[in-house]
């Protein structure tokens, strides 16, 4: 008879499901619509989360018969999806109502999709992992056609979920033949059993593990959906899409690639490499010629996730140190532009190229203001934080040896630079064409000053965030 | 008398899951054959499984499989949903339709 687990270490995840299963509940009997309200209460549940977690994950501790891990990269990733999905749902409320498109499960599956997440950066066993993976994943498909009448939205939403149920398919097929030759799913008996080398059998369900896991990240060669899914979901989504599913993934292959598959390094290292370089290259390239600012966003989080799996070619300490800043950053300055695009409306309606921001610089100063920090910081422009991101996993891959890689990372982040800053260009030196509304909502202002000042603070005083960081790459090397 | 061992199921399978990615991406015509062929993929991770377990006299896979088959039903669910809201705005679920946004 086998003992009641700890509850503990998934407090966090256990209160975030019952309190989602509440606001459904008090959503479904209401007698008027709720979403205001209840997105209210959802953030305020991440806050608690966010509260609970570092408590819960204090040290570390394995439950559930080992298939749930708790330790300090868990909580430090968990941190960084709760901010990001409060952030994303705390500007979608004013957005759904402007679009008529206010209903109460909007805040309950991003609740949901927020469980699934912190689910699979605490996996420990192929089957949390792959349950996490499809919670996230079925409300996120719900989410990206959220907008039922809208035909783009919709289609967005298709394209999103037949290839997501592919990268699925592909990961539990890796996971089968995982299975199968090394005779175990969980992460503990995996990272012993490769000790001595793994059957080929082993290295090929590892290439289709990452190849899954390539399609969540959105690295190329699996990023084709991302460009449709951002520019066709509804922008809200597409805020919270662009963060705190992507940290989720990313943690998710870090803990795979360092934890159970730790010792095959020399047979994933490559592959990593060659998509981090693939990955910079479409994603400045690529970017260049795009009008709408969503999809322009698509390429550079793109761009953003090669230069983050460059750390993670490093595959050591410093190198996921390396992931784990850059990540934070991107984060802020990702929430913060997508404030600035929630708040392009002209006469109503919500705009979305990029030369609708022409002469913002005149017609909204702070707005243009904060867009400049967001923009040069994106960049990598020295003293900002994106530049800080870059340098440590740049730092990072050059101690390893991988200099072709570093170089080409230089390169496309100047080619990057342009697009960036050809967005800074519409802005101040452009004619206005259209002036955006006024008084679209107090909030995103504040969310656009409140993330372009952290990002200010990080480019002067970086230290807090690094050695944060620093150690929760420790506790992921502590074994 | 021929007997049919792991390498077998694991051949059918590994048949079945590249059926149905070529499903995916070769068929022009209609979104159900894509749910299809998702499911094919599903099924023959299934398989897998099933073998392997056997193989390994280890029940993992099995309980793996069951969960499997649950989350399987459940996104068929929300693929089909998602299907009728695409096909409410455009009046067909033909897959060279899937156009509108491109680059």
């Amino acid at each position: 008879m086998s003992e009641f687990p700890n509850l503990v270490p998934a407090l966090p995840e256990l209160f975030m499901a019952g309190s989602a299963l509440v606001l459904l509940l008090v959503g479904v009997f209401a007698k008027k619509d709720l979403t205001a309200g209840l997105s209210a209460l959802a953030v305020f549940v991440m806050i608690v989360a966010c509260a609970l977690v570092p408590a819960a994950g204090a040290g570390h501790a394995v439950t559930f018969s080992g298939l749930f891990v708790v330790d300090g990269f868990t909580v430090f990733t968990k941190l960084m999806v709760l901010v990001a999905a409060a952030f994303a749902l705390a500007m979608s409320v004013n957005w759904l109502r402007k679009e008529r498109a206010e209903r109460f499960e909007y805040p309950v599956l991003v609740l949901l999709a927020t469980v699934g997440m912190m689910m699979m950066i605490s996996a420990n066993n192929m089957i949390s992992l792959y349950l996490g993976l499809e919670l996230q994943s079925l409300s996120l498909y719900v989410l990206a056609a959220f907008q039922r009448d809208n035909a783009k939205a919709s289609e967005a939403g298709l394209k999103y979920f037949v290839l997501g149920s592919l990268a699925s398919g592909m990961l539990l097929y890796g996971a089968s033949l995982v299975y199968g030759f090394a005779g175990s799913i969980g992460f503990d008996d995996l990272a012993h059993a490769f000790a001595h080398g793994a059957p080929i059998g082993v290295v090929v369900g590892v290439v289709f593990i990452l190849t899954a896991m390539a399609f969540k990240i959105s690295a190329v060669p699996f990023h084709m959906w991302t460009p449709d899914v951002y520019e066709g979901a509804p922008t809200p989504v597409t805020s919270f899409f662009a963060v705190a599913p992507k940290v989720a993934a990313f943690s998710l292959l870090v803990r795979l690639l360092i934890g159970p598959f730790g010792e095959l390094v020399q047979q994933w290292q490559q592959v990593v490499i060659f998509v981090s370089i693939a990955s910079m290259l479409i994603g400045s390239f690529a970017a260049i010629n795009q009008k709408n600012i969503k999809r322009l966003m698509a390429y550079s989080s793109i761009g953003h996730v090669g230069y983050a799996l460059m750390g993670l070619a490093a595959g050591d300490e410093a190198g996921i140190r390396g992931v784990l800043i850059y990540l934070s950053i991107y984060l802020f300055m990702n929430v913060g532009t997508f404030a600035v695009i929630l708040s392009m409306r002209h006469k109503g309606r919500a705009m979305e190229n990029i030369n609708d921001l022409a002469g913002l610089s005149k017609t909204h100063p702070a707005m243009a203001l904060w867009m400049m920090v967001f923009m040069f910081s994106m960049a990598g422009v020295p003293p900002l934080a994106g530049f800080w991101g870059k340098f440590y996993v740049f730092m990072a891959a050059i101690d390893k040896g991988l200099i072709t890689l570093a170089i080409i990372g230089v390169l496309t982040s100047v080619v990057g630079a342009f697009y960036y800053l050809r967005i800074i260009k519409i802005m101040y030196f452009d004619e206005t064409v259209e002036v955006l509304d006024r008084g679209v909502g107090a909030g995103l202002g504040v969310i656009m000053a409140l993330n372009a000042l952290l990002i200010l603070a990080f480019s002067f005083v970086p230290m807090p965030l690094i050695s944060t960081a620093g150690a929760a790459a420790a506790a992921l090397f502590r074994g | 008398m021929l007997h049919i061992g792991l390498a077998h199921y694991l051949t059918v399978a590994a048949i079945l899951f590249t059926l149905g990615v070529a499903g995916i991406f070769l068929n022009r015509r209609n979104v159900i054959t894509i749910m299809m062929s998702i499911e094919l993929i599903l099924l023959a991770v299934n398989l897998n499984f099933v073998a392997f377990s056997h193989a390994l006299g280890d029940l993992v896979g099995q309980v793996f499989t069951m969960f499997i088959l649950t989350v399987a039903a459940a996104e068929a669910a929300i693929g089909l949903a998602i299907v009728v809201v695409f096909f409410r705005n455009r009046g067909t679920i033909a897959v060279e339709e899937i156009n509108q946004m491109k680059g």
